[in-house]
């Protein structure tokens, strides 16, 4: 018999049950639907983590200033002001594999235009801090090395404060004021969009390490050389854990600290960090294919107790169709083909509810969802082979039966 | 040369009570043309004869040749081939597919036989044209009458061409006017050259035939030509 008059004569079989046949497929609808879902949703999650690692910086680690103790107090984490410029310079100059090293101090400031202001945080940031993040400017140009050198009073403003406070208009070559102090808008950063911890990274204005330091957030940088905190940029992701080694001791040089004695800084791998999320985000993902495939599998038994069920019925009709001339194996794909076409039917369907629920939560959750073509196909194949696997056994015992026997069966 | 050779045909049941002999070594010719009644009462082994004589069941000793092909030698897909080719059997209870019309019950045998669409509802059409239910074609069986159920399986029987008709008491779930029609159609087609065996254990219905074989524990106990009934004699009306 030929394929499409198999698939039809199973199609009209399962129309003549279209109520219980629609029941049985209901286990691999949800199964399938499960299965497009949770991968179009786990794969959403784990692009926005992936979004968040490239908007961080690929490669990255960040050392911060330690703890450091005064009359007994330990003060926390960052409270020393211990590391810098010059850190940075001798961890760019000194360790293997860096490419950046990128100092940078940071406050809270209240960004004046006329007009508007706008409440923000503030940055010093010195030239590698461009590459250390890769993150450029979107209009006008970053700062020259002249204006570094001299810690002049330019400005460059993040996408959001740029937007709260000209809105439409051009804000290169407009003054804005920190502290009193005007500083001279001269670009504008490209957008970054959120981290990985919920922040607005465009939320944000650049200046000149040294006016930072000198003009407006100067109170926690007495010392005129140090810094807040230096990202590092490593060229490679392998080059990061040993480089962390070497800047470790390199710092406990520099900074005169020997034998037991505490650091008084630390070293935070970013990247690491980055893809810990990421591959949790794996792990949930996975975890809830798992359990899609579960209700796969509970779907593929629905179908085989179906088809036991179907078999006994219609064993007269088995039976006649072996004394007009069907061979076993004619019974055989009959009944084969017609739990395939039930479950492919229910997989397609699955599909539709899979994707359907797939876009809704990504409207919902404002993620990136994806319901890939492979997913799909997986989805197909999938649901196929479930009904392949599971029909085989009520298919083989259609085909088994005795012509005389089932003939007699009322 | 007979169409069909039964030489010590023996059927012989491994049951957990012992063994049942069904049939023991007969040895049966029936030539070409013929129309041939198995009478016997249950148990005699007609059962058993003519399920073997179909190729539903395979002998545990003897010989039977049907249009020159040694059953016995025949795998499983063998025999489901010659079922297909050579045999069309008609039902006592019709066991016609309830979901599919008329036409296409009567097409079953040649899906299995590999013809194509077209073919397939040229011929059918055609059987049923033989049977005279051709403007019946697309009823379904429960929208047809016993009587023209039994029309349409032996349309199905007859769509192959087979060399034989094997029918197991075709008219034991009709009344006696309509089994009297379904007997005229046997006999109409047993003029125009069907071979047919009729298994029956009702003696009115044997007497339509030429030929008479009876059963009794397993072995032939009458085998014996006669005259006829014509069924036409008996209900005028259903032979137009």
């Amino acid at each position: 018999m030929r394929l499409i008059e198999a698939i039809r004569s199973a199609l009209s079989a399962i129309m003549a049950n279209a109520l219980r046949s629609l029941l049985t497929m209901l286990g691999i609808v949800i199964g399938v639907a499960a299965v497009i879902a949770m991968v179009a949703i786990g794969s959403g999650a784990r692009n926005l983590v992936d979004q968040q690692i490239r908007s961080l910086g690929a490669n990255l680690a960040i050392v911060t200033p330690g703890n450091v103790t005064q009359g007994g107090a330990r003060l926390g984490a960052g409270a020393a002001s211990s590391l810098t410029d010059e850190d940075a310079q001798a961890i760019r100059r000194e360790i293997d594999g860096v490419v950046a090293a990128a100092p940078f101090v940071q406050g809270g400031a209240q960004v004046v235009a006329a007009g508007s202001n706008w409440g923000t945080r503030i940055y010093g940031i010195d030239l590698d801090w461009f590459s250390a993040r890769e993150w450029d400017v979107a209009t006008g140009r970053t700062f020259d090395p002249e204006e570094m050198r001299r810690g002049d009073i330019v400005i460059l403003l993040g996408q959001t404060v740029a937007r709260n406070l000209f809105g439409d208009e051009d804000p290169i070559d407009r003054v804005v004021r920190v502290r009193n102090v005007p500083f001279r808008v001269i670009g504008v950063m490209a957008s970054k969009g959120q981290s990985a911890f919920g922040q607005d990274q465009d939320d944000v204005v650049f200046v000149p390490l040294d006016a930072g330091r000198r003009r407006v957030i100067g109170r926690n940088y007495a010392k005129d050389r140090s810094v807040g905190s230096i990202f590092v940029k490593f060229a490679n992701e392998s080059d990061i854990e040993p480089g962390i080694g070497n800047i470790t001791e390199l710092l406990r040089q520099r900074h005169r600290i020997t034998g037991e004695q505490e650091d008084d800084f630390s070293i935070r791998n970013l990247t690491e960090i980055a893809n810990t999320a990421s591959a949790s985000a794996n792990t949930l993902s996975m975890l809830l294919a798992a359990v899609a495939a579960v209700s796969l599998l509970v779907g593929g038994i629905g179908i085989m107790n179906i088809m036991l069920v179907s078999v006994t019925e219609r064993t007269r009709e088995i039976g006649l169709r072996l004394a007009v001339g069907a061979r076993p194996r004619d019974i055989l794909s009959q009944f084969l083909i017609e739990a395939t076409t039930l479950s492919t039917i229910g997989g397609a369907l699955g599909i539709g509810l899979g994707a359907g629920a797939a876009y809704a939560v990504a409207q919902l959750a404002g993620w990136p969802s994806l319901v890939s073509t492979n997913a799909i196909l997986m989805a197909v194949g999938f649901s196929a082979l479930v009904g392949i696997s599971f029909g085989f056994y009520p298919a083989q015992r259609a085909a088994k039966l005795d012509p005389i026997e089932a003939l007699r069966r009322e | 040369m007979a169409l069909i050779e039964t030489r010590d045909l023996s059927r012989v049941y491994d049951l957990d009570a012992g063994r049942v002999v069904a049939l023991d070594g007969v040895s049966l010719a029936i030539d070409q043309g013929d129309f041939v009644a198995v009478m016997g009462p249950s148990g005699s082994g007609k059962s058993t004869f003519m399920n073997l004589i179909g190729c539903l069941d395979r002998p545990t000793g003897g010989h039977y040749r049907l249009a020159g092909t040694a059953v016995e030698s025949l795998n499983a897909d063998g025999l489901a081939r010659l079922r297909n080719r050579e045999i069309g059997f008609v039902f006592q209870q019709f066991n016609l597919l309830p979901r599919v019309d008329a036409l296409g019950n009567v097409e079953l045998p040649m899906i299995y036989a590999g013809f194509d669409r077209r073919t397939r509802r040229e011929h059918a059409l055609q059987a049923l044209g033989r049977v005279g239910l051709a403007e019946r074609a697309h009823h379904r069986p429960m929208q047809l009458s016993g009587g023209q159920q039994q029309r349409v399986a032996i349309a199905r029987a007859l769509v192959n061409s087979p060399s034989l008709l094997l029918a197991d008491e075709p008219t034991g779930a009709l009344d006696s006017r309509t089994a009297n029609e379904i007997m005229a159609l046997f006999q109409e087609l047993n003029r125009e050259g069907a071979t047919i065996v009729l298994v029956t254990h009702d003696a009115e219905v044997g007497r339509h035939a030429q030929r008479l074989v009876r059963f009794r524990d397993g072995r032939v106990t009458e085998d014996r030509r006669q005259t006829p009934i014509d069924a036409r004699d008996l209900a005028p009306e259903a032979a137009e």
